[in-house]
């Protein structure tokens, strides 16, 4: 996948438009390659120091590719007081990763994040935008079983 | 029924010039138009208006909550269920997505409207109750009791209250969230025909900026974000500068935990924030603005586009609106996940492509914001109360709420309590009338312990103190913050410490580093709590016991230095998490300090798992789930956990099924 379309959509040398160009780039590589921020800081003329402080600074930027499935834990207060981090425990000794990584076979990224905004249902999580929620221990460990079984049949 | 957006083409086959569709429309649905068309014409308009505001229709209208916490709980698949059904049966109705009502417990809700009956609303629809409601309400026309709710006017349906009289709406005033779960987010027509832009057509056509200033200061608004100042006051300050160019920015970064407030305001009625921007852009002379909402907010950017589109189609946003000479644009700007965006000073760094970082004041942004010129930063709900007072009045608004809280604020009910949801109620009521008689108390006939307001900058309320009136000073002189609105209400399985801890991690994390007492202080905080939970078995060193007791006698003083010599409100109001706990549940800080105790059961390492061996069968699940291998035992004989490996995950009692693990 070719990101010229990005550098085709914004002026140059206007530094505002940074956040979204990077923004722009993970949407379709996933992720901001190293070659990518050398790319936007030729093309924004700002240093790459600039570039990479800021793609380091937000939440949303990351610097590795994403899984196959990307596994988000809501760790709002509504979550955490019906017990999101057992949810994210759980999902951490079944994935054997931390969150913030990734599995080796590139199947899941696990990561936390501050509010998903569905209170209601919480503790909740997120997989590939899909929200499954009020959440046990044992749920946790069915939703995951039920992905990695449809990817053994793949 | 037409698609609602497609009456720009009937302004202009009707005044054969359609330069205002916006004045067009509102000419019609007052019936004003009707004085200059001919006969045949004038049918078409009021039959449009009819159609509008639901008056006639000729087919079942059903309205479907789509919010994000509809769509959680599966709106989608209801209103595919609903779409497979009506194609099957060859029934003509009319499906439109609505945002949120506010009843997040009941989800997913549904609204049907008959022809020339009241509108009905069910909850906690799932896709297999689709075929009943279709079969009873639509084919037979009557209610389907087990599932319905309440009915939007009286006369109708007996024994079915009024959704304003049932115990969740009963206490709160709608003003901000009159529209929303009511009309389609995404059609500037129905907003329109609920009274929308008019307070635009008011302000541009009938006022002066300085006469719009003195009607909102008159009002006695204050900024709906947390801190409170005055909304007009930054208005009056901006128009007062000499610039070139002026900004007006939105502040959609809502990012505290618990809170979605502004969330459920964009997805259910994006037009009111735009027409308080139009307003306040027009009151300022500002001539750009920039909506800045969290990327995380994805259905809310997508309605906020159309809204956008929509509103420069009908010649609300654009050069010359309405004739004027006021002309105003508005962009949306994505955020990309970082709290500290929230605040003013950072997010117009974050707009200017820069690290999200608070600049220090003065100058303050209505001096030099946005690339250096006049900007004013109002809150999504800010801009959403504008049209209502504009529309009703200074006098009619000031004359909700309390003597220095003006209004009505709305809340984000969650945590431990039985419906979850959004309220809005007038400024002045008490937190208990919220949580009980709003909320329906805490599930479970757990106890109520406490309710966290105002995100990881307020603070959290025992039950002696829940009395309080809600306005801005009250709620300060208690410790706590009005906040943006996030009510978390806990019962008694909540230990406090872990709390603080909670939002301690949360702050330390998002402090963007660029001044010392938030950077480093909100880190010693953090270690000071986590030792407080920390068990001695994993403790390194003996140290590490005298280290927690110095802590906590420094807890306070540093506590302090945060709040006094942050640079931004993030920092100023960080350690208010710990000072409030402290202040009200100093017992279990005790507790967990001398008796290494956690009394609600919830700091783990100060747990200790044992397995009962009468119950235990012996059937190896949780040995096989621990992680750490601490569980040992034969086939069908009594297991036994290892203490010194258990590292108290939980893994073991979630999994067992004979409830032969318990812990003290």
């Amino acid at each position: 996948m070719s990101t010229a379309s990005v550098y085709e959509k914004y002026p140059a040398q206007d530094p505002s438009v940074l956040i979204p160009m990077l923004q722009d780039i993970q949407e379709i590589l996933g992720y901001l390659p190293e070659d990518e921020m050398h790319k936007v800081a030729n093309f924004t003329r700002l240093p790459v120091s600039r570039i990479y402080g800021v793609a380091t600074f937000y939440n949303q930027f990351r610097l590795q590719p994403l899984g196959q499935h990307v596994i988000r834990v809501c760790r709002g207060t509504a979550c955490h007081v019906k017990g999101s981090l057992d949810i994210l425990t759980t999902l951490e000794n079944e994935l054997k990763i931390k969150a913030g990584e990734t599995t080796k076979d590139l199947l899941f990224t696990l990561e936390t994040v501050a509010c998903i905004g569905a209170c209601s249902i919480a503790p909740v999580i997120s997989i590939d935008n899909e929200y499954y929620g009020h959440l046990t221990v044992k749920k946790v460990q069915k939703i995951l079983a039920s992905f990695k079984n449809d990817q053994t049949e793949e | 029924m037409a698609d609602m957006n497609t009456y720009k083409s009937l302004f202009t086959e009707l005044w054969n010039d359609s330069e205002y569709p916006v004045m067009s429309l509102i000419e019609s649905l007052e019936g004003v138009a009707g004085n200059e068309l001919a006969a045949s014409k004038i049918k078409t308009v009021e039959k449009m208006r009819d159609q509008l505001l639901l008056k006639t229709h000729e087919h079942p209208v059903i309205f479907i909550g789509m919010g994000t916490c509809g769509l959680a709980n599966g709106a989608q698949k209801v209103h595919d269920a609903f779409v497979t059904i009506l194609k099957e049966k060859n029934i003509k109705a009319q499906l439109i997505s609505t945002g949120c009502v506010g009843y997040c417990a009941k989800e997913v809700i549904v609204d049907v409207k008959l022809p020339g009956k009241p509108r009905i609303t069910y909850c906690e629809v799932k896709p297999e109750d689709v075929p009943v409601i279709v079969e009873t309400t639509i084919e037979q026309g009557q209610i389907v009791s087990d599932k319905v709710l309440a009915v939007y006017e009286e006369n109708g349906w007996q024994n079915v209250p009024r959704i304003d009289k049932i115990p969740f709406f009963i206490k709160q005033k709608k003003v901000v969230l009159e529209n929303c779960g009511v009309i389609d987010p995404e059609s500037i027509d129905q907003y329109i025909s609920k009274g929308g832009y008019r307070a635009v057509v008011k302000a541009l056509t009938k006022m002066t900026p300085q006469d719009v200033v003195k009607e909102v200061l008159a009002s006695g608004l204050r900024g709906r974000g947390g801190g409170g100042f005055p909304s007009a006051k930054k208005w009056e300050l901006a128009a007062l500068e000499k610039a070139d160019k002026k900004y007006l920015v939105c502040n959609a970064d809502e990012g505290d935990p618990g809170a979605f407030m502004d969330r459920a305001v964009l997805e259910s009625d994006p037009h009111r924030v735009v027409e308080g921007m139009i307003i306040a852009a027009y009151a300022m002379g500002a001539s750009e603005g920039y909506i800045y909402c969290r990327a995380e907010y994805p259905l809310a950017i997508k309605r906020l586009e159309k809204t956008i589109h929509d509103a420069k189609e009908y010649g609300l946003l654009g050069k010359n609106i309405l004739g004027s000479s006021f002309s105003f644009s508005l962009k949306i700007k994505k955020g990309a996940g970082a709290f500290v965006c929230g605040e003013e000073t950072a997010l117009l760094n974050s707009i200017e492509g820069k690290r999200g970082m608070p600049r220090p004041r003065p100058p303050f942004p209505s001096t030099a914001g946005l690339f250096g010129k006049p900007t004013v930063i109002n809150n999504v709900e800010t801009f959403a109360n504008v049209p209502a007072i504009m529309r009703n009045g200074a006098a009619w608004y000031s004359a909700i709420g309390t003597e220095k809280s003006k209004g009505t604020k709305i809340f984000a009910l969650s945590g431990n309590v039985c419906n979850v949801g959004l309220v809005e109620v007038p400024m002045g009521v008490t937190l208990r009338e919220i949580i009980f008689d709003i909320g329906g108390g805490i599930p479970d006939n757990k106890k109520f312990k406490a309710v966290q307001i105002g995100g990881p900058s307020g603070g959290a309320l025992p039950d002696s103190v829940i009395d309080t009136q809600i306005d801005y000073e009250s709620l300060k002189s208690i410790g706590a913050m009005m906040g943006s609105g996030g009510l978390v209400v806990m019962d008694d399985s909540t230990c406090m410490v872990s709390l603080a801890k909670y939002f301690m991690t949360f702050i330390q994390s998002e402090s963007c580093g660029k001044c010392i007492p938030c950077r480093e202080g909100t880190k010693r905080l953090l270690e000071i709590l986590t030792r407080l939970s920390t068990s001695h078995r994993t403790e390194k060193s003996q140290d590490e016991s005298l280290l927690r007791f110095q802590g906590m006698v420094y807890m306070e003083r540093l506590a302090d230095v945060i709040k006094n010599t942050s640079l931004c409100g993030l920092g100023q109001s960080a350690a208010n998490p710990v000072l409030s706990t402290l202040r009200y549940f100093r017992d279990e800080y005790e507790a967990h300090l001398y008796d290494r105790k956690c009394p609600a059961g919830a700091c783990r390492e100060l747990l200790t798992y044992h397995i009962d061996t009468d119950k235990c069968t012996g059937c190896t699940v949780c040995a096989r789930k621990c992680p750490e291998s601490a569980i040992l035992g034969e086939r069908k004989k009594a297991h036994y956990i290892i203490e010194e490996k258990c590292i108290r995950c939980d893994q073991c009692r979630a999994n067992c099924k004979f409830d032969a693990i318990y812990v003290e």
